[in-house]
This record gives structure tokens, sequence and C-alpha cells, in this order.
């Protein structure tokens, strides 16, 4: 059996990690509320943004853009958002789990992905399966949309130079604190929403200066949008996992203490036990 | 009392304004328009400017937009403001970025993602020691 000062090492080596984790735990419980706060905020952008796009699909436009047409699929394209650290449970693991078999699935068609990583943990995971066109990583806890415009350009270059006819965005929905539900959600084409029954008459919009640059301006912001709420939404659950996965990994490291303390108590009361025998029997000796 | 319309203008960050209106002035690439209720569905880009509100009862409103796009359909107008400045240059630079930080995490193998992974790794076989010596403590 280990001796007594072995032991108090390990013990206290324990609660050193114990109050790392205890650290970080907090640090993670309050970044989510600002995260939440946040995704609260660029929700009015993303949901106008989406009523805008709803009510395009309706206008009876002479001019149709081809990010609202289907067409036939030779190649997709994938954008992953992940975290950029770890230490948050599964939680990226489930979501890269979830896009290698969206991309077998493709592969098995006999369709090739063309991938987009936002966040370093995807960027390392996915140089490893295929090609990484874009990559956009140490973002913060508060990206700002110019952080993507970037990123997102490269995607739909490629959409438009007809390299990709197929746009996915994967990231972590935030649904509490507890749940994340990994996501594919198609970007582009863009797809035809519920009907709106005051749109269905014949109309049009005017378009000012004309309808292939307002039409071009409005929908990389949109897809834009679509992909920061992605992002913001990725952190809020980032955080939201780490926060739990702490938790966890704290109260481990109670029961380990607590295992351990009671391993010393039973050492020291052995050699206290020990030592009074060797002088009863030393005394008896005599 | 004047007919009025409802105007929503937001950011990609926040939500600036939300209320009815009498009159929307903001600057459109074209020219400054005025919007008044039961106007035509339009759609444009707006530069750089101020949005000037009328307010139901006659008081107006100011508020800057650095850009962006507005929808009007005749009872809303929507305005999406943009946050970043917006130009072909800047947006093929951004690109451009994007594409060389992919390339330079495909050619840096030792990079810091690969410490990252294996500090990820080490945790996990600690972990796993610290089980097994805990399990041989407890049937000994």
């Amino acid at each position: 059996m280990a001796s007594g000062k072995e032991i108090r090492t390990q013990i206290n080596s324990v609660q050193n990690t114990q109050k790392i984790t205890r650290a970080m735990e907090m640090v993670a419980a309050s970044k989510m509320r600002k995260a939440q706060d946040r995704m609260a905020a660029s929700r009015p952008y993303a949901d106008k943004m989406r009523a805008v796009i709803n009510h395009l699909a309706f206008a009876h436009s002479e001019y149709k853009h081809a990010y609202l047409e289907e067409r036939d699929v030779k190649r997709v394209g994938f954008i992953i958002i992940s975290s950029d650290r770890g230490l948050c449970g599964g939680l990226n693991n489930n979501l890269f789990r979830k896009t290698l078999n969206e991309i077998q699935e493709w592969q098995g068609k006999n369709i090739d992905v063309d991938l987009c990583t936002i966040g370093s943990k995807a960027t390392g995971f996915f140089k490893a399966v295929s090609d990484i066109k874009a990559s956009a990583t140490h973002l913060g806890d508060t990206p700002g949309i110019t952080d993507l415009i970037g990123t997102v350009k490269v995607m739909l270059d490629a959409y438009d130079n007809g390299e990709i006819d197929r746009l996915f965005v994967v990231y972590n929905r935030f649904v509490n604190t507890m749940t994340q539900d990994p996501t594919v959600l198609q970007m582009l084409p863009v797809m035809q929403a519920e009907e709106d029954k005051e749109l269905v008459h014949h109309w049009d919009y005017i378009y000012e200066p004309d309808a292939k640059d307002v039409l071009d301006g409005l929908l990389v912001r949109y897809i834009e949008s679509q992909v920061y709420q992605g992002v913001i939404e990725n952190i809020a659950c980032e955080m939201g996992a780490r926060m739990v996965a702490m938790k966890a990994a704290s109260d481990n490291a109670g029961d380990l203490i607590g295992d351990l303390q009671l391993v010393y108590n039973k050492a020291r009361q052995a050699a206290i036990t020990q030592e009074l025998s060797e002088i009863v029997a030393g005394a008896a000796a005599v | 009392m004047a007919m009025t319309m409802h105007v929503d203008i937001v950011s990609a960050e926040t939500e600036l304004y939300s209320g009815v209106a009498e009159v929307v002035i903001a600057p459109a690439v074209m020219g400054e328009v005025g919007i008044y209720p039961r106007h035509t569905p339009l759609l444009t880009p707006l530069k750089p400017g101020e949005v000037r509100i009328t307010k139901q009862g006659g008081e107006e409103e100011a508020i800057y937009v650095s850009g962006g796009m507005m929808e009007v359909q005749p009872g809303t107008v929507t305005i999406l403001s943009d946050t970043a400045v917006r130009a072909h240059d800047l947006d093929e630079a951004a690109a451009m970025e994007a594409k060389q930080a992919a390339e330079e995490a495909i050619a840096n193998r030792e990079g810091e993602m690969e410490i990252a992974e294996a500090q990820a790794k080490l945790l996990e076989a600690v972990a796993q020691l610290q089980m097994i010596e805990n399990l041989r403590r407890k049937t000994r």
C-alpha cells in the first residue's frame, strides 16, 4: 500500500486540477450568457433577411439569379463551423462525425466535396480528410461579420464559377445549455419557404439600379448573415458544452479526492496500529 | 390621422429601430428616396448615410447606416444595414486571406493544432491511467 506522504501529494494534485476545472466552468458559464445575448441581438437581422428572401422567391422577376435555381449536382461545398479550442466534451467530435457521414453519402454517389472550415478544430480535423479551400481561425468570442466575408466569398465564387452546385453549412444549433444539435443546412440554392397568402398575386419589385446588382448584393449578404448566425450559435454551444464538461470533471475530481482520502486514512491508521503493537510487543519482551 | 407603415432597421449585430412611421427618407444608391405608406415594392442598395424617420405624430429620428439594403412593401419598410465597409476589392482581399490561411494550415503539420490534439490525447491517457490505478487499489 502506498505510503501516507505519497497519497497526500496525489490528493493535492487532484485538488489543484479541480480548482482549474471549477474556474473554467465558471468562466464558460459567464461567457455562455454573453454569447446567448449576442445570439439574440443578431437574430432580428437574420429573421428580416430571411423574410426579404422569402418575399423575393414570390416576386415574378424576369431576371433569375443563379442562387435561386436548382442545377445538376456534380460537386458540393461544405462550410464547417467548429470551435477554436477543445475541452468542451464531444461537441466538435459529434459535429465532425455527422459531417463525415454526410460527405461519405455524397462520395457514395460519386460526387466530390469541397470544404471550407471556420475554427481551428475543424481545420485540424478535416485537412486529413480532404482539401480545404478556405479557412478562418481564431475569431475569438466576439466575431464580426467582417471576419467571415473572405471565407464565404471563396465558396460563393466557387458556386458562381460552377465548381460547386450546392452549398451546405454545418454547425451546432443551440437548443439549451445541455443540448447542442449538430445541424447541416442547405445554403445554395436558396430553399423555397412556406407560402405567404398576401404575395401570391403577380407582382415584382422595382430594382434600383438593376435587378442583377441588387440581387447579387442581397443574396451574398443573406448567405453571410446565415453563416454568421451559425458561428454565433456555435460559440454559445461551445460555452455550454464546456460548462457541462468542466462540471463533470470537477465532480469526478471530488470523487477521486474522496477515495484517496479514505485510502490515506486507512494507511495512517495502519501505521499507528503497527507502531502501537511494536511498542506493546517491545514492552512485553522486557 | 396620417397613414403609417411599419419600419424595421436592423444590422447584423443589433436591432436599430422598430416601430411605425409616416415617412422614411433613405440614401439609396441612385439618390435619396422618400417612402410613404402604400409604396410599390422596391428593392435597392443603400449608400452610407442618414435614414430619417418621421414617426407617428411628426417627431423625427435620424439613424446612421453604413450602407446596406432596403426592401419596401406596401405596409413595411425593412432596412438591412451593413456593419462592415464593403467594396469589391476589400472582399477580394479577404477571400485571398482565407485561402492562404487554409494553405498554411495544411502545410504546417507541426502547428499548434497538432500540439492541441496531442495535449487532448495526453489528458485522456492520464485519465485512463488514473482510473486503472484506482481500480487496482480498490481490488487490493
